[in-house]
């Protein structure tokens, strides 16, 4: 004999499926209903078309798009040398900063006091202090690009930042898995670069995914050493012409660049839930 | 009266004021303009306000160009100076669309038809002409020809027609880098990450002279047709645009704006200029 629901159990299904009808009837409604609200309340505004005219010219966004669009390409660059390298000084002073060796005290103290003044320093000020100090010593030999100095303010700020995600991940690996290592025989540094580190790394993808998108939105930061970057692009335009739309441009510009890298964390963060809880970690 | 009847006369009162503001706009009473603060005059420019346009900034003093300007333009439309007041208002407040906090901003902004969409400028209070600067050290120190500039870094600020001044009339190989303010292009020429800086001609011959010890003007750049020309900038639409702009012609017509430009901005002359 096949399965047959009981009354009570039709009866409750026949429910949900009126209140879930009707809980779909409402947020439409009520979607539509602020939709028009806002609508109106945006149009009709005395200086919409004032504000619509400034920051949304069809004019001006077409004559700004290639000028923002080669400032787009510097920013760029700076953001995939900046993040591997900030990645790399990052990880090195992580592992600087976990070290229990005694001999390698200098380096940790070297460590923790580089973490403590350039992630506290504000990076337009390390930017001034980079851009403008360094060649203002007068070396010959020192690069005095804004670009390569910027991009080193960038990287000196930001591997400050990712050392510390690093060291939390280096943190959260269980110490048995450390023990367990040395128990099987490998030597310390094998234990941090086949054990310890893997899982750190792995733990601390999200968060260092989040510091790349900062990354690259802080990259335009550069300009005040007077490269031409999107946003500087966008401004130089903005203030020939008094409208804001070259703007708006790069920002539509800079947020289809951010989108993918953000789903793409998404995903990532998720698939690691996932496995976590077919693992039974939680 | 009944409320009604009020309301009519307040607009008919309203309707003969506006009418009577209108006949008297060219000598505009302070009572009858229509000021953001009644019988007052607000006046916009940005912090820090550069010499030799103000004075250690501070546009109150009366001293530089334009806040010289300013004054007459305010004793012109019947404000004494007690009834002047400044307001800090930085380069993108001047630019936004809406009303502004000033009754006019007065910051070295060239006039421009693509500008003048956006707001409203006076006639030009000032004819201005743009300047290359260098120090001795640089390799451009010698340059007599824009041909010979043609491999130069070359600095600006943003938000200023000397950036189009490189990049229309100088045309360098190399990309031109922009600064957020003079300050920074000037720090920028002293290290030598530029080879040289272009500004308005009063400005290039006060960096030249007071802020770098071994600065030059290499020469200006002879204006192009309908020359650039320094504005008040008001609210688009403004009702004060047509008195402010009457202001200004009577202060051309009557010498004072030349005067005050010899008094402020005396060592202009001489430099030679660029083909």
């Amino acid at each position: 004999m096949s399965y047959q629901p009981s009354e009570l159990r039709l009866q409750r299904e026949a429910a949900r499926r009126r209140a879930s009808r009707r809980s779909t009837l409402i947020a439409i409604l009520s979607t539509v209903v602020i939709g028009t609200v806002l609508t109106i309340a945006v149009t009709g505004a005395p200086g919409f078309k004032a504000v619509r005219q400034s920051f949304f010219s069809w004019h001006y966004a077409t004559t700004a798009f290639p000028h923002v669009l080669s400032g787009l390409w510097l920013n760029l660059r700076v953001m995939v040398i900046a993040s591997l390298l900030s990645f790399i000084l990052g990880l090195l002073i992580a592992v600087a900063r976990t070290s229990h060796s005694p001999v390698l005290y200098p380096l940790r103290i070297l460590a923790t006091t580089y973490t403590d003044i350039f992630r506290g320093l504000p990076l337009l000020l390390v930017l001034y202090l980079v851009g403008f100090g360094i060649p203002g010593l007068g070396f010959t030999w020192l690069t005095n690009s804004a670009v390569i100095l910027g991009t080193v303010s960038l990287i000196l700020t930001y591997s400050a930042y990712m050392g510390e995600v690093i060291r939390a991940g280096i943190e959260a690996v269980n110490p048995a898995q450390r023990m367990a290592a040395r128990a099987l025989g490998l030597t310390p540094t094998q234990t941090q670069r086949h054990v310890v580190l893997p899982q750190a790394l792995r733990k601390v993808t999200p968060a260092l995914l989040n510091d790349l998108i900062s990354l690259q939105k802080d990259s335009g930061l550069i300009s005040v050493l007077g490269a031409i970057d999107a946003i500087r692009a966008a401004q130089i335009d903005a203030s020939q012409s008094f409208n804001f739309t070259p703007y708006v441009v790069a920002g539509a510009l800079f947020v289809s660049l951010t989108i993918p890298l953000t789903r793409f964390t998404d995903w990532l963060s998720n698939k690691q839930d996932r496995a976590r809880v077919q693992q039974g970690q939680w | 009266m009944n409320r009604k009847k009020l309301g009519t006369a307040v607009t008919l009162a309203a309707l003969l004021g506006s009418i009577s503001f209108g006949i008297s706009a060219t000598s505009a009473s302070a009572a009858t303009l229509p000021t953001l603060t009644p019988g007052v005059l607000t006046i916009g420019t940005d912090d820090p306000a550069y010499t030799p346009w103000f004075d250690n900034n501070n546009p109150s003093d009366g001293k530089g160009f334009e806040s010289a300007v300013a004054y007459a333009v305010a004793k012109q439309l019947g404000f004494p100076a007690s009834k002047v007041k400044w307001v800090h208002a930085s380069f993108n407040s001047v630019i936004q669309p809406g009303k502004k906090a000033f009754d006019f901003d007065i910051n070295e902004v060239s006039i421009t038809p693509d500008r003048a969409k956006a707001v409203d400028f006076s006639t030009g209070y000032y004819d201005v002409a743009q300047a290359l600067i260098t120090t001795t050290k640089s390799k451009i120190a010698k340059a007599k020809t824009i041909a010979d500039l043609a491999n130069a870094k070359l600095g600006a600020s943003v938000g200023s027609t000397s950036y189009s001044t490189i990049t229309d009339v100088i045309k360098p190989k190399t990309k031109p880098s922009v600064f957020d303010t003079n300050d920074l292009a000037t720090a920028a020429l002293k290290n030598g990450q530029i080879d040289g800086l272009v500004l308005d001609l009063p400005t290039a011959f006060y960096v030249a002279g007071a802020e770098l010890s071994n600065g030059l003007i290499v020469g200006q750049f002879a204006p192009k047709a309908g020359s650039d020309q320094f504005g008040l900038v008001l609210t688009k639409g403004s009702a004060l645009t047509k008195s402010v702009s009457a202001a200004v012609n009577a202060l051309r017509a009557n010498g004072t704006l030349k005067a005050l430009a010899t008094k402020w901005l005396a060592s202009v002359g001489g430099a030679p200029v660029l083909k």
